[in-house]
């Protein structure tokens, strides 16, 4: 099964250059060679997840294997927190692939799009599946600089001007990642991550590494945009294409973001207690200074890019939590409660987000308008559409059954049994804003007076109401990870291999 | 030490770039400054005292060579700067079509 | 847009092959002097750039889009997708592994498959470079019009 591994990374690559070359004659290809390589990696990594992960599975690229004990090779691991986020990034793309069958007609360049599209998702997978320094920073360039190419995709004003400040930041951004790698190789002489894990715990208190864990914090946040690093994702989210756009903001921002975050600080740094402490408080920030910001704006899709930074900021906390308990030697298991809320509200974020920035595309497509004070009354003529945006938008406040409301309470639960009751009493009001926002946009776009300007408003096509239905079904079908029988197969080896640091230098 | 000191330096210039100058290409030409400052810090991490270039030839014996690793570190990451300043360029070319002007202070439709 | 002055035009002539003839070098040598694929690559690319820029782009009749070197540049890189995913096949089967002989040290024709990944290498990364310049040129000559 170790074999299977490098698929992730070949397929997409290799998709997107045939896709120039022979797509110029075959009609049609570039669609059905995504939708293919994204559904055959997407049961892949279902039937890994139903094989059981015990300890991780690791490929040696080239088939380098250890001289003298050092690793010099570069490892792919596969365990249990990579396969969960693999599972989570091939179903949306996916989906939006799959929506974006029907969305990209009203653009010329079909070719180029399928194409950068999986490259985005190949440089995903590279990603969450590496375990070397240096090899996570290729890959993170290679799906970034799709994404800068795909926010510019349809040439308007302002998708340019977007495009243009979130590749100065995210530039930027890139140089610090870089920076923070160049002073752990001076320090370590290696760049493999479980072998800086074993050197990092035998030394102590060294002032060159915690720069470099703040220099990591501020490189890795600015794509994860946390507050004060979010200036680009508003512009930056609204303005692209909506398969692209929930992409970016359901998986992009997390993959590349939160996951290298957690896998770096729980994995392979000995953390302090300071560290932890600026973590969970710029998690706070960003739940705040998202949801306040929120509240006023007009336009859909600016209201949920801002939405974004809320719960992204909720997802550190729980994870931020979990940290801060480990980095004081307190319960454990109240620590893993607190990660488990953190990576379920993940998942669920992905889920609901994506379906939220799909129906919104869905709107825009019919009606070609996304201010909400013009729009209105939509929900007898495009039902599926309504709907399913009327389920994301409970699912993301936290109402029951859906699974947004098990996921809050997880971890508002895990901030009371440590012992944090403002961050719960702060969690439970921002939970309240949450559901403020989003009725105001149910009510605006479709329920209301309608605009009698707008006409031949009809449902959308066929493969747009495929992805939308499976995604509101997949909303509810999620909270039954809840259940203790499923929580075990699939959250368990994720949140073992963060609490649980000698699990994952089995690899060496 | 001092070769830090001024590495530091041109990452300095390289952000004063970015950050004061109104035109976009000087934006750009200050971030690919900023990269190249980067560059150069890699390539002297690896350097180790009284070594010589990492290039094995026939006939001379074991002799104590650099570190290659930082260098083909900064091959790649060469790369990846090429690609990046081609994708920033292009986009600034077709922002100069639409907004009619090179000043980022005009450029500013996205509010809120 | 117009081409430059006859002398730049009968230098550009005499020296352009040569130029081509050292990108070449550096790319087949990459495994014994420094360079390799996307130096020697960077250099071909120079030696087409400065032809476009001698001769100017009313004489070779550009296209709307430029199609030619984007399809080079793609058939680059499946080349060197190709020759990775052969070694599942070949020798110690592990994808991206060295399977060809390795020879004595320092002669041309060594070190396995390095030499042609560097070939492929540099054909992409050269047609990748002139792609870039064409869309710029072509994009000028439409904005201009």
């Amino acid at each position: 099964m170790e074999q299977l591994i490098p698929l992730y990374v070949i397929l997409p690559l290799g998709a997107a250059f045939l896709i120039p070359v022979i797509g110029r004659f075959i009609k049609g290809f570039q669609k059905t060679i995504t939708s293919l390589v994204f559904l055959f990696l997407l049961a892949l990594s279902i039937k890994f997840i139903l094989n059981g992960i015990n300890e991780p599975l690791t490929y040696k690229i080239g088939g380098w294997e250890p001289v003298g004990n050092i690793p010099i090779a570069i490892y792919f691991v596969l365990d249990g927190l990579s396969i969960f986020m693999l599972c989570i990034v091939n179903l949306i793309a996916f989906l939006s692939g799959f929506y974006a069958i029907s969305y990209i007609k009203k653009y010329t360049a079909e070719n180029n799009f399928y194409a950068l599209f999986s490259l985005m998702v190949a440089g995903m997978n590279g990603v969450i599946l590496t375990g070397d320094l240096f090899n996570l920073f290729v890959f993170l360039e290679i799906a970034v600089i799709a994404s800068y190419a795909l926010v510019a995709f349809g040439i308007e004003k302002e998708e340019l001007e977007a495009s243009f400040k979130y590749q100065v930041l995210g530039g930027m951004a890139s140089l610090l990642i870089l920076f923070s790698i160049g002073l752990l190789y001076w320090n370590t002489k290696t760049l493999n991550i479980a072998d800086i894990a074993t050197l990092i715990k035998a030394g102590t208190y060294n002032k060159i590494l915690i720069f470099s864990q703040l220099v990591l914090i501020a490189g890795f946040g600015l794509k994860a945009a946390i507050i004060p690093f979010h200036a680009w994702l508003p512009d930056a989210h609204s303005s692209a294409p909506s398969p692209i756009s929930s992409m970016l903001s359901g998986v992009l921002i997390k993959a590349i973001g939160i996951y290298a975050i957690i896998r770096l600080f729980f994995n392979m740094f000995a953390i302090s207690h300071e560290i932890a402490l600026t973590l969970t408080t710029l998690g706070v920030l960003s739940m705040v200074i998202g949801s306040l910001l929120a509240i006023g704006q007009w336009d859909i899709k600016r209201l949920l890019a801002y939405s974004s930074i809320s719960q992204v900021g909720y997802i550190i906390m729980g994870v931020g939590i979990g940290l801060l308990i480990l980095t004081t030697n307190g319960n454990k298991a109240i620590a893993a409660l607190s990660i488990f809320g953190g990576l379920f509200h993940l998942v669920n974020h992905a889920v609901f987000k994506g379906l939220l920035f799909l129906s919104a595309g869905a709107v825009e497509h019919r009606t070609g308008i996304r201010d909400l004070k013009k729009l209105g009354g939509l929900s007898s003529k495009m039902p599926v559409t309504s709907s399913s945006s009327l389920i994301a938008s409970l699912a993301i406040s936290g109402i029951p059954p859906f699974n947004g409301f098990f996921s809050k309470l997880v971890i508002i639960i895990a901030a009371i049994q440590a012992q944090y009751y403002w961050l719960a009493a702060i969690a439970i009001v921002i939970s309240i804003i949450t559901l403020a926002y989003f009725l105001k946009l149910q009510k605006y776009a479709f329920y209301g007076k309608a605009n009698n300007k707008i006409n031949n408003l009809k449902e959308v096509p066929f493969t747009m109401c495929f992805s939308m239905i499976v995604l509101a079904i997949l909303c509810i079908g999620l909270s039954l990870l809840i259940i203790p029988g499923i929580r075990e197969a699939v959250m368990e080896p994720a949140v073992n291999t963060l609490i649980n640091k000698a699990n994952y230098l089995l690899i060496l | 030490m001092i070769v830090y000191l001024l590495c530091f330096i041109l990452f300095l210039v390289g952000l004063f770039g970015v950050l004061t100058k109104r035109n976009v290409i000087k934006i750009v030409i200050g971030l690919s400054v900023m990269e190249f400052s980067l560059f150069l810090f890699f390539a002297l991490i690896g350097y180790i005292d009284k070594g010589i270039a990492p290039i094995i030839v026939q006939n001379i014996p074991n002799a104590k060579f650099v570190d290659p690793l930082p260098q083909a570190m900064v091959l790649t990451a060469i790369v990846i700067g090429l690609a990046t300043n081609a994708m920033l360029l292009a986009i600034a070319i077709r922002l100069y079509k639409k907004y009619n002007t090179f000043d980022i202070r005009k450029i500013n439709s996205l509010k809120g | 847009m117009n081409g430059m002055t006859p002398i730049v035009k009968k230098v550009t002539q005499l020296i352009v092959g040569l130029i081509f003839l050292y990108g070449i070098y550096i790319i087949t040598h990459g495994h014994l002097t420094p360079g390799g694929g996307f130096a020697g690559g960077a250099v071909v690319a120079g030696s087409f750039v400065l032809l476009v820029l001698a001769y100017g782009s009313n004489i070779l009749k550009l296209k709307k889009r430029e199609e030619g070197s984007s399809v080079v540049e793609s058939l680059g890189i499946l080349l060197f997708t190709v020759l990775a995913f052969a070694a599942i096949f070949i020798g110690t089967k592990v994808f991206f592994a060295n399977y060809l002989p390795k020879g004595v040290i320092g002669e041309l024709i060594s070190a396995g498959v390095i030499p042609l990944y560097n070939i492929a290498v540099g054909i992409e990364v050269a047609a990748a470079l002139f792609t870039i310049f064409l869309a710029l040129v072509i994009y000028k000559e439409e904005v201009l019009k």
